[in-house]
């Protein structure tokens, strides 16, 4: 039996859904798109099933491709969950009602954040909205847990209501249900409401934007060096390294075995940052570097999606982002493309004009570093000082501005405005966090886990094979006399199609200045998204938009390792 | 005749028409954003960039061209 979840977006869809599924769960993509949605499955005495949370979505005349496929999954359920928001009875209706009518499926209706509808000032006669609806209607507070079992106790019971065929206009229709089952009551604000408003309100917006910005930072830092420092490395150092070595004896220095999976040995010993093997620079790359900072970047986003902060960045940033052409809600790929540029470009699709989509995607894929190569980049500048890390993201912001306001002259067409629902600030249910936490982690492990190691493995054969001399003579000029930065380079811009992080990783053995480290990591975040990002690119853009894209990237690159190294040697940085 | 854009911070309205095209009312009629329901703009927005309005309980932003075509009549 399969069980879908449908309501508006912002009712607590996931909450529920958490609470109904067991730990395996897992994200599907709707075939033929990029849309994502959660499945998992449900087991209870009384009922097994498959149950799907479907993309938020307000009614099923789809406005855009997320609600599309919250609309054909309806085909193929056997029973619809309508999850609703108590304290906005009237508008979440609109759905519900026309699920009765179009629908020919059982139906269920929950009455989520029952528990809010005290403060304000909603009351709700839910046996009558049960007899208005003709379907069971159940209240549940997500959060706490409270009416979950009902919840599941009466999925059962869900059917298909006699209100099918009633042929009055849908507002009409709620219009009257609504006289009849709820009553509104004055109340005052709450702490929390007040916050709420200052949260949109310049200028303690703006004040509040700059310290939640400054937190979320200082905390994925300091969860991610802490991962790192305290339990990463020394489990590198003092369990992996002696295996290693074993292996290493074994293996016999100098064989293609030995090289391709434990690398150059120095010192006798294996360096994770210069060995460059399957089994030590492969694994640690990802492992002990990428992966504490997925980790706390992610968690950190997750608390700020499920507590309701990015659509009041939306609105803070449509100003700053109207001057690159796009609306404030562009911020959220963005934010997105700062974990992984692949659900970053996935979000693009969240608009629906070519020239967004195009200005998000080419900014996305030349001047927001992933997580993955922002770690890295972290770990080979840091020891030199925070400065200079901070210089290079500065660069790129200035980057991001400078092309995006360019592509807003050239690019033919208007920017549109945004339109989004700023839903009230919740508290974030622990379960449903780690949940997606793990989700996203999994991901990451599965997708981009074995192309680093792909990448590290070509590495090895382009270098056996004396193809990486090969490029790096051709490119010779464009690299040593525009960029100042050695030949061998050329490895690490082959490679940084396939994976960024192993690319900035590639820089470490080449002992570069400081000069060079700076010019380098610059331009391996800007010249090309990984492959992962471009192949997502071409689908959300066409192959044409794909290729301008991409000529854009090559040029920018080219002036920016230019402009970089004859002006850090001019102010005497070598 | 009045447009939503014009107005004034904290008054209250009602909706008496959207201009514009099926889509477009479409989603403003999605977030409860439909003729006949009242509608209250957020106190000390600054004069730029979106506009704030409470609909029922929820809160929309949304661009000064769209507020533009949303014609009001304040009570």
């Amino acid at each position: 039996m399969k069980v879908l979840l449908i309501g508006n977006p912002n009712v607590g869809k996931s909450v529920i859904f958490s609470r109904l599924t067991g730990a395996r769960v897992i994200a599907a993509n709707y075939p033929g798109t990029t849309v994502e949605f959660a499945k998992g499955s449900m087991s209870f005495p009384n009922i097994e099933a498959e149950v799907i949370d479907a993309p938020g979505t307000y009614s099923l005349e789809p406005t855009s491709k997320a609600e599309e496929v919250a609309t054909s999954l309806i085909d193929d359920a056997d029973l619809i969950i309508n999850v609703i928001d108590s304290t906005n009875l009237e508008r979440n209706l609109y759905l519900t009602l026309e699920l009765i009518r179009k629908t020919n499926k059982p139906l269920l209706v929950v009455l989520n954040m029952w528990d809010e509808t005290k403060h304000k000032g909603v009351v709700i006669d839910k046996d009558k909205l049960e007899d208005s609806l003709g379907v069971p209607v159940v209240t549940t507070c997500a959060l706490t847990g409270e009416g979950v079992k009902e919840l599941v106790q009466r999925m059962g019971q869900a059917k298909i209501s006699s209100l099918k065929d009633l042929k009055d206009p849908i507002w009409f229709e709620i219009g009257e249900v609504v006289k009849k089952v709820q009553k509104l009551f004055h109340r005052h604000h709450t702490p929390l409401d007040v916050l709420q408003d200052l949260s949109i309100k310049p200028p303690f917006s703006f004040i509040i934007a700059a310290v939640v910005v400054f937190l979320s930072f200082s905390i994925i830092r300091f969860i991610g060096e802490g991962l790192i420092n305290y339990i990463f490395d020394p489990f590198f150092k003092n369990f992996y390294s002696p295996v290693i070595m074993k292996l290493s004896g074994f293996l016999i220095e100098g064989s293609f075995f030995h090289s391709t999976l434990i690398g150059d040995l120095v010192g006798g010993g294996v360096d994770y940052g210069v060995s460059f093997g399957l089994l030590t620079t492969g694994f640690y790359i990802p492992i002990a570097v990428v992966l504490p900072y997925i980790f706390s970047f992610y968690l950190i986003l997750g608390l700020l999606e499920d507590w309701g902060y990015l659509p009041r960045l939306a609105i803070l940033g449509d100003r700053l982002f109207h001057k690159v052409g796009l609306h404030g809600y562009a911020i959220i790929p963005m934010i997105l493309g700062l974990g992984c540029n692949v659900p970053g470009a996935l979000a693009s699709r969240l608009f629906e004009a070519r020239r967004e989509k195009f200005i998000t995607a080419t900014l996305l894929a030349i001047a927001v570093p992933c997580m993955a190569q922002t770690a890295m980049i972290i770990n080979l500048l840091g020891r030199f000082g925070g400065q200079y890390v901070l210089l290079v993201f500065s660069i790129i912001f200035c980057l991001w501005l400078t092309l995006g306001r360019i592509m807003n002259i050239f690019t033919r067409g208007q920017s549109p405005e945004i339109l989004i629902e700023i839903p009230p600030y919740r508290i974030p249910h622990l379960k449903s966090i780690l949940k997606k936490l793990w989700m996203r982690i999994n991901w990451f492990l599965k997708e981009a886990f074995p192309i680093v190691l792909l990448g590290i493995l070509i590495v090895n054969i382009l270098y056996f094979l004396k193809i990486i001399d090969f490029l790096g003579n051709i490119f010779s000029p464009i690299i040593t006399k525009l960029w100042g930065l050695p030949q061998e380079t050329i490895g690490a811009l082959v490679v940084g199609f396939l994976r960024k992080d192993v690319a900035v990783g590639m820089l470490r053995p080449l002992n570069l200045s400081l000069r060079q480290l700076i010019t380098g990591v610059t331009i391996l975040a800007i010249y090309f998204p990984c492959v992962a990002t471009f192949m997502v690119l071409v689908k959300e853009l066409g192959i044409k938009d794909m290729l301008k894209s991409t000529l854009i990237m090559l040029f920018t690159a080219t002036l920016v390792g230019f402009a970089l190294n004859n002006i850090l040697s001019f102010i005497g940085i070598q | 005749m009045l447009s939503l854009a014009q107005l004034l911070s904290g008054q209250s309205a009602k909706v008496i028409s959207i201009e514009g095209g099926m889509g477009f009312r479409q989603r403003l009629e999605n977030l409860g954003i439909r003729k006949g329901v009242m509608i209250k703009k957020a106190k000390g927005m600054s004069a730029y960039g979106p506009i704030v309005v409470k609909v029922g309980s929820a809160q929309i932003a949304l661009g000064r061209g769209m507020a533009s075509k949303v014609i009001i009549e304040v009570l």
